[in-house]
């Protein structure tokens, strides 16, 4: 395994099913083009993160309107981004969303069915490596993409391990495919 | 008391034809002698099976959520074996059964630790002061004297010796426990789930056993308010003078070294200074001991070159001590068979020729099982080490940051091993550029596991280079701390009874556990004042009553001299060290059982319901690390009480979430008509990760929710959760509707507001019931 897509803290070697990584951003804009129900959930370090001229919010809403998804924030962004004018977010602490997403029965936030593609971006290391082993193992039709900046091995997509620059230039890649 | 020894004998000393004996005790047999009049419940002495309904009632609405390690198990020599998905391995295992099989490892461990714990303590205070020691946690302010032994067990202790029959119970809970996780027994996660709530409610009553034993003992305060306040921090200390550290859980060698002093005039001469609970503890024997601070201050306060001597007995010590120790030229004495350290067994030689191999550098360190003598040897070894040591320390100097910044192959394999992801690096190449402040904005951050120095390639001592950036800080470090108080005072439970099942007192926020936090201690501080202004009751033990207690206001002043130490609304309430948890959870059982008259003895069900559907209380543990904080937790969980953790506590690999969506999960019976009544998702979560404080905060005023509040006292509840959530997340909360019952529920000042949510969702009114989960508690049934 390269680098790129060794598990960014370094004790994190997940077992035989690891992420792919996404060498090509349009891979990304396929998977959700492709996708019948997608969601994308942010977690609280997207306020924090500086990307470009504004935060990793700026990119997400641009991500979000570009494809049309449906968005879930951990609770204490939410005012990010409806200060940006985006108000259709759903406050919801992670643990949540991910239970949800481990329950076929669960009809998602519109009524349409359990969802296929959940994208992930805004979180603490740990935290993303934890939630994604438990999507892995527990819902195991659903396809995760981890969109941070570090290698993410228990997502089925993720980014390698790579620098901002690099991250913010597959991030406007992606949204560029998406519109 | 309920159990006595049928024969029992003692003798101290006896010389005959055949030799000599000395301290022989015999103790043949049984018998129960009853003394207590309460009628005994269902379940005394609950074996692992007894209370299984209870839990699969609990696990039905709070849903295991599994977050697997990794995709493996290594347990035996079939595997490894993937579990990924829907596999199973080589013994049939799934992934679910075996993320539970491991919880509930690292809950028997826990307990295991507490237990074994207790045995020693208890074992030590027998020995010391007799099985016929009274038990006496607070005199005639607490006739409730063991509430979680009184509710488990269905007994009265009195002496130190009726304790020994609890343990032998407890022991041998475990070991079934245990014998669970082997390969080929259990193989329901939810029956694994069961027996992790069973390790849990045996571990609080070792903690209690503990606890109340070197209480009663030890002369700790009894279940005093207005407890003494103690030094904490790492700039109290007088370097001045010789320097004793100890370090970990368990008193006895630290009281020894108290008394030792005392009675050879040497106190006040000599600092006796302490980390992690062992330090609460010895506070609470003489309150002029000082607190270094939690368990994650090790390696800065050892590095630091102050302790001149190292005395360390067990639980939550690294493992490296002896060599941190050997860097500053400090003796180490082991105190503990639990954690013998490679040193060379003492026990039974002469302190002065110990004394003499420790002086003069021949040995490094000692095993000495007794605490009397260890206590002999570390002062005497002080005095001695002082003046050669000179507070030789491990701490570079600045030139030594700056050379090994220049070179720093920034490679980052610092910040990869950092628990905290914190830029190590980058702060070094600050310090190239001649300012230590990047390197010094880590520190409160730093949880001072020093993996970084460990995955540095070029040996930088790291964790060193933060501790000396921020030096100015740590002589800073000066703060107060309300000792340990213990036990919770039965007319203190009286008085707030009443206000807290009613809803009036919104809540009980007990802030516990280890100091492995997302970003530093203030923020366990900061919710613990917020709660305290809001007029709960904030209860605090082991590195989180530290991590309150280093935080200043503008004025100077930490919280403990802020807010009164009074288990009553506003108060902040040290309880003392990990085994002291226990009170928090007797202080729920008496709530249940003096303020409701609810019978106790051996009558877990029925409490546990009790503090389920209306103790409205939460525990946050936002830096749990270890596996008793995990057994600690597990007691809470099946008492019915919600445990919030910090985000480094999803590494438990297991949620227990309930459904606020799934209206069918929230239904209780009616104990008046035996009707099945929704009451919301009260309490919505029984085991929740945040990922931030803000999100934490709120959760705990929405987990203080509990279907029996009173109109007044959901509306008090919804005023505070509605207001954090507002300040926090910049609006109104999605979910009000399902936590108002009647138009009454809704506070006052938001009345406009929440009126508005519930015409937007459709809200019904609902009947506030006599909720219980327990048909047996139905006192009439419907049509009846």
């Amino acid at each position: 395994m390269s680098e790129m897509s060794a598990a960014w803290q370094t004790a994190e070697i997940p077992g035989p099913k690891k992420a792919l990584a996404i060498t090509n951003p349009q891979i990304v804009s396929a998977l959700v083009k492709r996708s019948k129900n997608p969601i994308l959930i942010v977690g609280h370090r997207a306020a924090e993160i500086k990307l470009g001229n504004g935060t990793l919010v700026d990119y997400v809403i641009r991500l979000a309107e570009a494809a049309g998804l449906p968005v879930v924030s951990a609770p204490s962004i939410m005012g990010e981004f409806i200060k940006r004018g985006f108000t259709r977010v759903i406050g919801m602490p992670l643990v949540d969303i991910a239970n949800r997403l481990t329950d076929p029965g669960w009809m998602g936030f519109d009524g349409k069915g359990i969802y296929d593609l959940a994208l992930f971006i805004g979180f603490k290391y740990y935290v993303g490596w934890l939630i994604l082993s438990g999507l892995k193992h527990f819902s195991q039709d659903l396809k995760t993409v981890s969109l941070d900046m570090y290698y993410q091995p228990h997502a089925s997509w993720s980014f390698p391990n790579i620098s901002q620059d690099e991250w913010k230039k597959n991030l406007e890649a992606i949204i560029g495919g998406l519109g | 008391m309920s159990f006595k020894k049928d024969i029992h004998v003692r003798i101290g000393e006896i010389k005959s034809d055949i030799g000599f004996l000395k301290d022989l005790e015999i103790s043949i047999g049984k018998i129960i002698e009853e003394e207590w009049a309460e009628e005994a419940g269902p379940t005394p002495f609950p074996s692992i099976v007894d209370l299984r309904d209870w839990d699969l009632k609990l696990l039905q609405r709070y849903k295991p959520f599994y977050m697997p390690f990794c995709d493996l198990c290594c347990l035996c020599t079939f595997g490894k074996c993937d579990l990924t998905g829907d596999k199973r391995g080589a013994c049939g295992l799934n992934m679910a059964g075996q993320q539970s099989r491991i919880v509930l490892l690292a809950c028997c461990i826990g307990a295991a630790t507490h237990i074994s714990h207790a045995r020693h303590l208890i074992d030590h205070l027998i020995k010391k002061f007799g099985r016929d020691h009274p038990i006496d946690v607070g005199g005639l302010n607490v006739e409730v004297e063991a509430p979680v032994t009184r509710l488990v067990c269905g007994i009265k202790p009195k002496t130190l010796g009726d304790l020994e029959d609890v343990l032998g119970y407890l022991e041998r809970e475990l070991t079934r426990l245990l014998a669970a996780t082997h390969t080929g027994q259990e193989e329901s996660n939810l029956d694994f789930e069961s027996k992790v709530f069973h390790a849990g409610m045996i571990d609080h009553v070792g903690l209690e056993i503990a606890d109340i034993a070197q209480i009663s003992a030890l002369g700790f305060p009894r279940a005093e308010p207005e407890a003494p306040l103690a030094d904490i921090g790492l700039g109290v200390v007088d370097y001045a003078k010789p320097v004793i550290l100890v370090i970990g859980h368990n008193v006895p060698p630290a009281a020894e070294i108290v008394d030792y002093l005392m009675k050879n005039g040497l106190y006040g001469g000599v600092e006796v200074t302490g980390l992690c609970c062992t330090a609460h503890d010895v506070t609470r024997y003489n309150p002029k001991a000082k607190i270094i601070g939690p368990i994650s201050w090790q390696l800065r306060f050892i590095r630091s070159g102050v302790a001149d001597v190292v005395v360390v007995d067990e639980q939550c010590i690294r493992a490296d001590m002896l060599i941190e120790a050997q860097k500053i030229k400090a003796p180490v004495i082991a105190t503990s068979d639990v954690n013998c350290m490679g040193l060379p067994n003492r026990t039974r030689d002469e302190a002065d020729r110990i004394v003499e191999d420790l002086v003069s550098g021949r040995q490094q360190g000692a095993l000495i099982l007794n605490p009397a003598k260890a206590a002999e040897v570390a002062v005497k070894t002080a005095l001695l080490v002082a003046p050669r040591r000179m507070k030789f320390k491990a701490l570079p100097d600045v030139s030594d940051i700056i050379e090994g910044a220049r070179n720093c192959r920034k490679c980052d394999e610092c910040r990869r091993a950092c628990l905290n992801d914190l830029p190590i690096r980058e702060a070094l190449a600050k310090a190239l550029e001649g300012s230590l402040d990047a390197l010094a904005s880590l520190y409160d951050e730093c949880v001072g596991c020093a993996r970084c120095e460990s995955a540095c390639p070029i040996n930088l001592p790291l964790h060193s280079f933060i501790v000396r950036a921020a030096e100015r800080r740590l002589k800073e470090e000066k703060y107060k701390i309300r000792v340990g108080r213990g036990a919770i005072q039965d007319v203190e439970i009286r008085n707030v009874g009443s206000p807290i099942v009613l809803g009036e007192i919104p809540g009980v926020v007990a802030f516990v556990g280890c100091a492995n936090y997302p970003r530093g201690g203030a923020e366990v501080a900061e919710m613990a004042v917020e709660f305290a202004k809001r007029r709960y009751i904030v209860v605090a033990s082991g590195c989180a009553a530290m991590s309150i207690a280093m935080y200043k206001d503008e004025e100077g002043k930490s919280p403990y001299e802020i807010f009164p130490g009074v288990f009553d609304a506003g108060g902040i309430v040290n309880v003392g060290s990990c085994v002291a948890n226990a009170h928090i959870a007797g202080a729920a059982i008496k709530i249940a059982s003096i303020f409701a008259k609810r019978r106790l003895r051996g009558n877990y069900e029925e409490i546990a319901d009790y503090i389920l559907n209306r103790v409205g209380a939460v525990g946050v543990a936002w830096g749990a690390m270890s596996q008793k904080a995990a057994a600690i937790a597990s007691g809470f969980w099946r008492l019915g009480v919600p445990v919030i953790v910090g985000p480094h506590g999803l590494k438990y690999r297991r949620m227990l979430l309930g459904r606020k969506d799934k209206p069918e999960d929230w239904y209780v019976y009616d104990a008046r008509t035996g009707e099945k009544v929704y009451i919301g998702p009260a309490p919505e979560h029984l085991f929740y990760a945040a990922e931030t404080k803000e999100e934490a905060m709120v959760m705990i005023a929405k987990l203080c929710i509990r279907p029996n509040d009173t109109t007044k006292g959901r509306s008090i509840k919804l005023s505070h959760y509605i207001d954090l959530y507002k300040r926090f997340f910049g609006s109104m909360p999605d979910d009000i509707h399902l936590f108002v019952r009647t138009l009454a529920d809704i506070p006052i000042t938001m009345r406009d507001e929440v009126i508005k949510v519930l015409e937007e969702k459709g809200w019904k009114e609902n009947i506030i019931p006599d909720p219980t989960l327990l048909p047996r508690l139905v006192r009439r049934r419907a049509g009846e």
